[in-house]
């Protein structure tokens, strides 16, 4: 394509948007809001999928063995385990440590009678495994292959704790997927409204353009354009508005409710927009590609 | 350069818009089709440009088939032919400079080649000082100057025009004669659809008279010179 055509189509899309100020004004104000809806979804999942992966990695899996089951064999069993691939990371505890934490937490203050029992372990055989995992979903295969395994007593774990994290993840997966969706119907259906006015107020124009010899791109690239125009103004829009307003946000919540420190950390906007800005780019651009094709296809034969 | 074999044309199970017409126009010719309205000339002018297909027949221009030439080929054919109708279809947010160079830019001709053959073709109709005026700031005559002046510009082997003097005044109207003529001594195959029977009569060309979707007459008229 030549340099002065591809400009003639880029002035061209440009003066459509301008000669449909309202419709398209409408388009860029719709797409922002799907975007801008996006961008806020995506922020709080990111968000709270890090503070999931967080409690998550918190949630152990505790493995006891059977009495008189030697060293070697205890390390075989965490040897085991350690290849799954669910599991991020393990801590052997002995008997021996594990007396020393019971003292600690259930004797502080009156450690004379801790001094009772001497060199005698009440707990000599609670030598444990802490199984630590990087995919809560995975406990339940985790503690049934754990259990057949030899030496193995008892393994504890929290179903209700690995269940609620589980689903709660799904749940906001499914929801926000869903009004994403919903959204971008909207986007779509709008694009394709404003392009099929377009379309209308050019109608004139476009039966000169077939009959000197257009050819069906020269025809349809400016509604192409204009598509992808407003697709892109509908993106760049409310993804700055979301960069300046996270961290306004993040740098609030952190100066006016420190006690949250530590329990709800953001991710900073650099991480977060490392992803949301492609992918809300390529999202407008594509809907309003994908709204202007689809209109052109139906309602400009050439 | 213009030939329809038996070519008929319905648009639905009624009366046939054109119905068995055989013609033949050669390079160079001028001729006028005539007939009252709905006597299948404006069909014509549309089959002509491939915008209908016939629902019988064949029509052959520049030696190639219409009925095979593929879809994305179509524009091409498109670019020898030149088309001028009644109500001029001017761009009228452009200025008569653009709206002839539209013509050049819609086949991506460069602009160097806009810069030097829009005011030739300008000169030519007659407008190249009112390269800047917009479609209402001039006048009928010279609204269809410049829907001449872009039919022209990407030098078409034939020009059809369809009913070219319909909107104008007598005097307009012998002066697009005029330029048709003009413009066919120049080697372009003109046909030109009328009703306007005083000034077929005065040119003395071919003139083919149309009824109801048929060729009633097809002759030339006197003084008509072969040369």
């Amino acid at each position: 394509m030549r340099i002065s055509t591809f400009l003639y189509t880029l002035w061209q899309g440009i003066r459509n948007i301008w000669k449909n100020k309202m419709f398209s004004l409408a388009s860029i104000a719709t797409m922002s809001a799907c975007i801008f809806l996006f961008g806020i979804f995506y922020s709080v999942v990111v968000n709270f999928q890090s503070v999931v992966r967080e409690v998550e990695s918190g949630v152990a899996v505790t493995v006891f063995f059977e009495d008189g089951v030697t060293q070697a064999q205890m390390d075989a069993v965490g040897e085991q385990i350690g290849k799954r691939a669910e599991v991020s990371n393990k801590q052997f505890v002995s008997a021996d440590e594990t007396w020393e934490e019971f003292q600690k937490y259930y004797f502080e203050g009156s450690e004379e009678i801790a001094k009772d029992f001497a060199e005698d372990n009440p707990l000599a055989n609670s030598a444990h495994y802490e199984v630590y995992m990087n995919d809560i979903s995975m406990q339940q295969s985790l503690v049934t292959f754990i259990q057949s395994l030899n030496g193995v007593k008892e393994v504890k774990s929290s179903d209700a704790a690995a269940n609620t994290l589980t689903d709660f993840n799904s749940l906001i997966g499914y929801v926000s997927a869903g009004i994403i969706l919903i959204l971008l119907c909207v986007a779509v259906f709008l694009i394709s409204n404003t392009v099929t006015i377009g379309i209308a107020v050019r109608r004139e124009e476009i039966g000169i353009m077939k009959l000197i010899g257009a050819t069906d791109f020269f025809v349809r690239a400016p509604f192409i354009v204009e598509g992808i125009l407003i697709g892109l103004i509908g993106s760049v829009i409310p993804l700055s508005i979301l960069f300046v307003m996270y961290r306004k946000i993040i740098s609030y919540v952190g100066e006016r409710f420190r006690w949250l420190n530590g329990i709800l950390d953001f991710l900073p906007v650099d991480q977060v927009f490392a992803t949301l800005l492609p992918v809300a780019l390529v999202l407008g651009v594509g809907i309003g590609f994908l709204g202007s094709f689809m209109t052109i296809r139906k309602h400009l034969r050439v | 350069m213009i030939k329809l074999e038996h070519v008929s044309k319905s648009y639905s199970a009624g009366i046939p818009a054109l119905n068995d017409v055989s013609l033949e126009i050669e390079e160079g010719e001028f001729v006028f089709v005539m007939g009252d309205s709905g006597s299948g000339k404006s069909t014509l002018i549309k089959l002509l440009l491939k915008e209908l297909e016939p629902t019988k027949g064949t029509i052959i221009i520049n030696g190639q088939r219409l009925g095979k030439i593929r879809h994305k080929n179509v524009p091409r054919f498109r670019r020898n032919i030149g088309v001028v109708f009644q109500d001029f279809r001017l761009l009228k947010d452009r200025n008569v400079y653009e709206n002839v160079a539209f013509a050049q830019r819609v086949i991506g001709m460069p602009v160097k080649s806009m810069r030097r053959k829009v005011p030739a073709v300008l000169s030519v109709v007659g407008l190249a000082a009112k390269y800047k005026s917009y479609p209402r700031e001039i006048s009928g005559g010279e609204q269809q100057r410049v829907a001449i002046a872009r039919a022209l510009v990407n030098e078409p082997k034939i020009l059809l025009a369809d009913e070219p003097t319909g909107n104008l005044d007598a005097h307009n109207a012998w002066e697009i004669m005029r330029l048709l003529d003009e413009i066919n001594q120049r080697g372009t195959t003109v046909l030109v659809v009328t009703h306007n029977q005083e000034i077929v009569r005065a040119m003395k060309k071919r003139v083919i008279i149309m009824d109801k979707g048929v060729i009633v007459s097809d002759e030339q008229l006197e003084g008509y010179n072969e040369d």
